[in-house]
């Protein structure tokens, strides 16, 4: 039994989904009961639990996608505007301004914004596996050029559709739970087979411990990570869809607005390391349920959602401290004069 | 390895020489569209608004090179230049003085410049990771301080803010004029030039870049170095902020998005090296003469705004690929 509670709390998704509940029961605490109310309307679930998997769902894909890339010892922080232009992409196909030969097609709309998210995706691995530019530099082209390009997608304005089909990317339900939710169940059940049922997600992690010895190992640590942005930029551009289903239309300046935060925060929640090497898909998305409830009950307690950022950028740093070997070994020597005095004393 | 002399001076400022063709090409295209659009247009005030109106990126710039010499990076930049904006502009309205602001901006430019730096050095963290951190810590702390525009009514940043030198007539070389955060943006340009070329921290800077391991076994005082690099970063932002609020008279918590990809492409443009050890601030002001020289252009082809940022991305993409190609040139 002893045994069992201590491989369960050595689990690195353990901690993590102990945070969840903790919020969420905070949370009920505060609001009276209120929190958990389920109701069913028209066989659809609502409440505020099922709020936060629908609107946690964008953050969820992407932290999948960021895991990943994190793990590879990169960052990707062009995930928002990805999410801008896959939106704008979609949303003005089915206006009927772009590719008008469409008819305002919604599964080419959809199909279409997946493949500019791909692209997005394959030109950050192309700058990063084979120009070998810092990845932090090389997605930052497409974070600032990005927001652009779905300026010019949109040409300069908000785009509105009126697409009921595809607002059911957001909106929809199926057995009375959100489609979201759907949506995240199938990515993640096909990146963790690829990772778990196949060599890939060794190729992963071993790339992410050491790139070089890798190479040196066989592996084609340049195809790997470029595969891995062009996983990260398609997960980002089924975000910017469920994004724009949401609000029923395009706007290139604040779809996805400083996501990219979010995303890295969400995997470092779930405690893989920042610097590459081991990785935990599930834990991230516990992460991401994490910071979507911090904002949803920030929200409700009617705080500025702007405190939001600054709140999250203090936890980054904290949770980076916190992995950090200097830093635990500082804190493990004070612990240690502290005690040399007590005894002392 | 025996060169001579002008070849040596050729292949060693290769990339400097790039970076000034690539000006001049632009340049004389902004000569040649111009007149058409105008038959009042003038070359060479256009010439001295570069750098009137570059003088806050112009600063960022040269305080990010710093940070890239030294093979790191800082993408807190533009939040720190906007943080000192929309805080200078906040003070101002509670009626503090000028003088009390100014260096109260810049000190906080400076400490969480250092701050940062003292994270990645001490606890060894990533620098990009603490960095983002920082760019978000201050750009929500912004919105902290105020969501809307705060106009500056203060005397003296009016009366600074229209200090300038004037010469020239429309009729001859058209009416230039230089204003005071022009200078000011010259002054910092001329001291990094000094404290790079010819002081100790300056050598340190470029030997860490060059390669920290040895930099740390010939005794330099590398953990110092790192810190400062970043403090030297964050002052300069916040110089950067001081100058926009200057420029604008406002502070606004969402001005200058994306601006940390402007100063660091005008580093990479003219010709520091991301992976460290090479940089020069000369380079580096031509790098940001040529992406005012590009907005310029954008905005006398009446495009959108928009197409700035995505040139400079190209553009920055194409020299980072270029240097990729010397850097394996040389290794061969």
């Amino acid at each position: 039994m002893k045994e069992a509670i201590k491989k369960l709390t050595k689990a690195q998704i353990f901690w993590p989904l102990i945070i969840f509940l903790g919020i969420l029961a905070l949370n009920g605490v505060i609001s009276g009961g209120e929190f958990f109310r389920l109701q069913i309307v028209d066989g659809h679930l609502y409440g505020r639990i099922i709020d936060i998997f629908r609107n946690g769902s964008k953050l969820m894909l992407l932290a999948l996608g960021m895991t990943m890339v994190l793990a590879t010892g990169g960052t990707d922080i062009s995930v928002g505007s990805v999410m801008a232009i896959s939106g704008a992409v979609a949303c003005t196909i089915i206006e009927g301004s772009l590719f008008s030969f469409a008819n305002g097609n919604v599964a080419f709309a959809i199909t279409a914004a997946i493949i500019a998210g791909m692209l997005c995706g394959s030109w950050n691995g192309f700058l990063v596996s084979k120009i070998q530019m810092q990845p932090i530099v090389a997605t930052m082209i497409l974070l600032v050029a990005g927001r652009g390009i779905a300026q010019l997608i949109c040409e300069g304005r908000i785009v509105t559709i009126n697409s009921p089909s595809f607002y059911f990317l957001n909106g929809g339900y199926i057995f009375g739970f959100p489609f979201p939710v759907y949506i995240v169940v199938f990515f993640t059940a096909l990146v963790l087979w690829g990772v778990r049922k196949t060599a890939f997600g060794l190729y992963v992690e071993s790339v992410g411990c050491n790139a070089e010895a890798s190479r040196f190992s066989g592996i084609n640590s340049a195809r790997i990570k470029f595969f891995i942005y062009v996983l990260c930029g398609t997960l980002a551009a089924v975000a910017g869809l469920i994004e724009s289903a949401g609000i029923k239309g395009a706007d290139a300046n604040n779809a996805g607005f400083m996501i990219e935060l979010d995303a890295i925060l969400a995997v470092a929640i779930g405690g893989s390391s920042l610097s590459g090497g081991r990785f935990s898909l599930l834990s991230s998305l516990v992460g991401a349920l994490i910071i979507q409830s911090i904002t949803t009950s920030i929200l409700s307690l009617g705080v500025a959602p702007e405190v939001n950022l600054v709140v999250k950028a203090v936890v980054v740093i904290a949770i980076c401290l916190a992995q950090s070997p200097v830093f635990q070994q500082s804190f493990a020597d004070l612990k240690f004069k502290f005690k040399k005095q007590e005894v002392a004393a | 390895m025996i060169h001579s002399g002008k070849r040596n001076f050729f292949s060693k400022n290769l990339s400097l020489f790039i970076t000034l063709g690539l000006f001049v090409l632009l340049f004389s295209s902004v000569m040649v569209i111009g007149p058409m659009r105008s038959n009042r247009f003038k070359y060479i005030p256009v010439f001295f608004n570069l750098l009137n109106d570059n003088a806050y990126l112009l600063i960022a710039s040269v305080g990010i090179m710093f940070v890239l010499i030294t093979g790191n990076i800082d993408i807190s930049v533009a939040s720190t230049l906007a943080f000192s904006a929309v805080l200078s502009s906040f003070l101002l309205r509670l009626l503090w003085p000028a003088w009390v602001v100014i260096p109260v901006v810049l000190f906080i430019g400076f400490s969480f410049g250092a701050f940062m730096g003292f994270l990645i050095e001490k606890f060894k963290l990533q620098s990009f990771i603490v960095t983002l951190a920082g760019l978000f810590f201050l750009r929500g702390m912004c919105a902290v301080v105020s969501k809307e525009s705060i106009p500056i009514e203060n005397e003296f940043y009016r009366s600074v803010a229209q200090a300038k030198i004037s010469f020239g007539s429309i009729r001859t070389i058209g009416k230039v004029n230089i204003y005071l955060y022009g200078f000011v943006a010259i002054a910092v340009v001329i001291i990094a030039l000094y404290i790079l070329r010819y002081s100790k921290f300056g050598r340190s800077v470029y030997a860490i870049g060059g390669s920290e391991q040895s930099a740390r076994l010939m005794g330099l005082p590398v953990s110092r170095v790192k810190i400062l690099v970043f403090a030297i970063s964050g002052f300069c932002a916040a110089l950067g902020g001081v100058l926009f609020s200057f420029y604008t008279l406002a502070g606004y918590a969402l001005q200058n998005l994306g601006l940390e990809l402007d100063a660091i492409s005008s580093a990479v443009i003219g010709g520091t090296m991301l992976s460290g050890g090479v940089g020069s601030v000369v380079g580096t002001a031509f790098g940001v003469l040529i992406q005012g020289t590009i907005q310029t252009i954008v905005t006398l082809l009446n495009l959108n705004a928009w197409w700035t940022k995505v040139t400079i991305a190209v553009l920055l993409c194409i020299f980072v690929i270029l240097q990729r190609v010397i850097a394996m040139r040389n290794d061969k």
